[in-house]
């Protein structure tokens, strides 16, 4: 089903099924084309299937932006050790609700895209790491694949081929910190979700201990389009570095909130005011956030020029992230919106090293403290002190996605830091507009 | 211990699911898709899964100590997850969460002394920009609005 209303300013390549009627069964799949960039692959060489995808500029969509076919060439496939892909369908990284459709609406076009990891590096096996949360996805996808080995696209020789893959799904149990892929890795194998130290990096020693490429569901996705239509058709949808375009999901105070399918390089204004609608209630945008609540917040004045890739995010010290666009307007508390998102790292941080268990736990108490009007000068300079000192500090990025945007708000945001100082009433309480009413 | 048909062909499917000598990755779903059927993480249930997977019981309780969806003690048969992070906020999911509590006479992970209800403000669900969303146990609900709500759990009421 589809959740929003598509937009005309949308270039549809992941997401060409959705709306389709019974968009997720096989035969809707196979009526579209679906399954020929497997055949495709299937008579190409690991090295060209991998040289398909550099040439897409394809970069992975979880959030770090690696380029795909890099991770993919990474594998040493001269390894005596079996290898693995590992789907991440974890997703947890606040504003971001995207694999979910990609599941949901087109679960065979994520299947053939494990398949053609599977021929590049000579993987036959895999499994799809889903977020427990999404119990109906797990429902959705195990269908799939029973379809999928039915139908002989999964299972032993797959097509006459020769060619051998089994697919199953695992679930979380409620861990934004699995999102993380060493994280995962462990979860995966039935432990807790603490992460591993790198290297080695999963392309040497995944999961099982075994060569691994692990990927973000969005990114697996657009591997069958890469292969059939080729890599250079792909990157030409996005701008030179970054190739083909990026779910976005709208959240916040905007007019359509929703889940876009854009080229890279959309420009972030014309994403709000005409994909997105505007602001509501005919407000003032105050702030952005591009790519999740791990990315630094940009001010309206930031996003002048700004446009939806890695390199344009770069420039302005932020991060195009997962895709999801949280939309501030101009009564938002920052504070706030602030103190929530470090209660949510707080609770998040798995424990295991200290600068993030005790880093996000102190930026916790700090930010209810100002927020409540508790708070004195020291405690911003506190703040951004404790902030600094976790970044680079920790064992894997979750100290950092605390920490990145912890700066940036106090950097941008001061002065609304300072009017909560010392007693005084949040000066947003009574505007009488989402965050704030 | 014994459990449903349906819940010993999962588990005899996701041990086979992982490479030989590696049941331990089973563990998880095992004790999430069984605290569906038992309502919570038992002691019975902890030792059982221990057994089949290969591991001590204190392996599995250190991992049920670790995810959120996973608990000891049981729930109410209705569990509202109310989501207040970021996109949800935005769109008042933190009133939203208070409204909740009232309209059920309990705080954040309490329980309704019948046993029907129970809430608890949960972090980003993956629902973002259809704020504020909830689910009641694995149910999504989107653009939730309080009268929305006192609908939704009114009509759970009345299925008794």
């Amino acid at each position: 089903m589809l959740y929003n209303e598509p937009s005309p300013l949308e270039t549809k390549v992941l997401t060409r099924r959705f709306g389709m009627e019974r968009s997720a069964a096989i035969e809707t799949y196979l009526a579209t084309d679906g399954y020929r960039a497997f055949q495709k692959a299937a008579g190409m060489t690991p090295d060209e299937v991998i040289n398909e995808v550099k040439a897409s500029n394809l970069r992975g969509r979880g959030g770090a932006g690696f380029p795909t076919g890099m991770k993919w060439s990474f594998v040493p496939r001269t390894s005596p050790k079996p290898k693995y892909i590992v789907v991440n369908g974890d997703e947890g990284e606040p504003g971001t609700c995207k694999d979910r459709l990609l599941i949901e609406s087109d679960p065979h076009q994520l299947i053939e895209g494990v398949l053609i990891a599977g021929l590049a590096v000579d993987a036959h096996k895999g499994w799809i790491y889903i977020r427990g949360e999404y119990r109906y996805l797990i429902d959705i996808m195990d269908r799939a694949i029973a379809e999928a080995y039915a139908g002989g696209w999964l299972g032993k020789n797959i097509q006459g081929t020769g060619f051998d893959f089994d697919l199953y799904t695992h679930t979380g149990a409620g861990s934004y910190e699995c999102g993380e892929e060493s994280a995962l890795l462990e979860s995966l194998e039935g432990k807790r979700g603490v992460p591993r130290i790198r290297p080695p990096f999963p392309a040497v020693a995944g999961a099982f201990q075994s060569p691994t490429v692990l990927n973000n569901v969005e990114t697996f996705c657009a591997a069958p389009s890469i292969i059939l239509n080729g890599g250079a058709a792909f990157a030409a949808l996005g701008i030179p570095k970054a190739g083909g375009t990026k779910m976005t999901c709208l959240s916040g105070h905007i007019n359509k909130p929703g889940v876009y399918e854009l080229r890279l390089g959309f420009p972030v204004k014309q994403m709000i005011e005409e994909v997105g609608g505007g602001i509501r209630n005919g407000k003032k945008l105050k702030a952005f956030i591009p790519g999740g609540s791990s990315c630094p917040v940009l001010t309206a004045a930031e996003c002048e020029g700004a446009t939806m890739d890695y390199d344009s995010m770069a420039q302005r010290k932020t991060m195009l992230g997962s895709g999801g666009v949280i939309v501030m307007d101009e009564d938002t508390c920052m504070v706030k919106a602030c103190m929530r998102l470090m209660k949510f790292y707080a609770h998040e941080s798995c424990g295991w090293c200290i600068p993030c268990r005790e880093g996000t736990t102190w930026l916790n108490k700090i930010m209810t403290r100002v927020h409540a009007g508790g708070g004195t000068e020291a405690d911003i300079g506190l703040l951004g002190d404790i902030a600094k000192n976790m970044l680079g500090r920790t064992f894997c990025p979750l100290g950092d996605a605390a920490a990145m945007p912890m700066i940036s708000f106090v950097e941008k945001f001061r002065q609304e830091f300072e009017d909560h100082l010392h007693g005084r009433p949040c000066p947003f309480e009574h505007s009488g507009v989402g965050v704030t009413a | 211990m014994t459990f449903s048909p349906q819940l010993e062909a999962r588990f005899a499917k996701l041990l086979e699911s992982y490479p030989a000598g590696r049941e331990r990755a089973a563990m998880i779903p095992m004790l999430l898709y069984a605290q569906d059927e038992l309502g919570a993480v038992t002691d019975e249930l902890v030792a059982e899964v221990a057994r089949r997977v290969g591991v001590t019981p204190l392996q599995v309780n250190e991992v049920v100590s670790y995810y959120t969806m996973l608990h000891r003690q049981p729930r109410g048969k209705y569990h509202v997850q109310v989501c207040t992070n970021i996109s949800c906020l935005l769109r008042d999911g933190d009133q939203l969460l208070e409204h909740t509590c009232k309209k059920l006479g309990i705080g954040n992970h309490g329980v309704t002394e019948d046993g029907e209800f129970s809430v608890e403000e949960v972090e980003c669900m993956g629902a973002c920009s259809w704020a504020p969303a909830i689910q009641i146990n694995y149910d999504f609900h989107h653009d939730v609005t309080p009268e929305k709500l006192d609908r939704l759990l009114d009509g759970l009421r009345k299925k008794r």
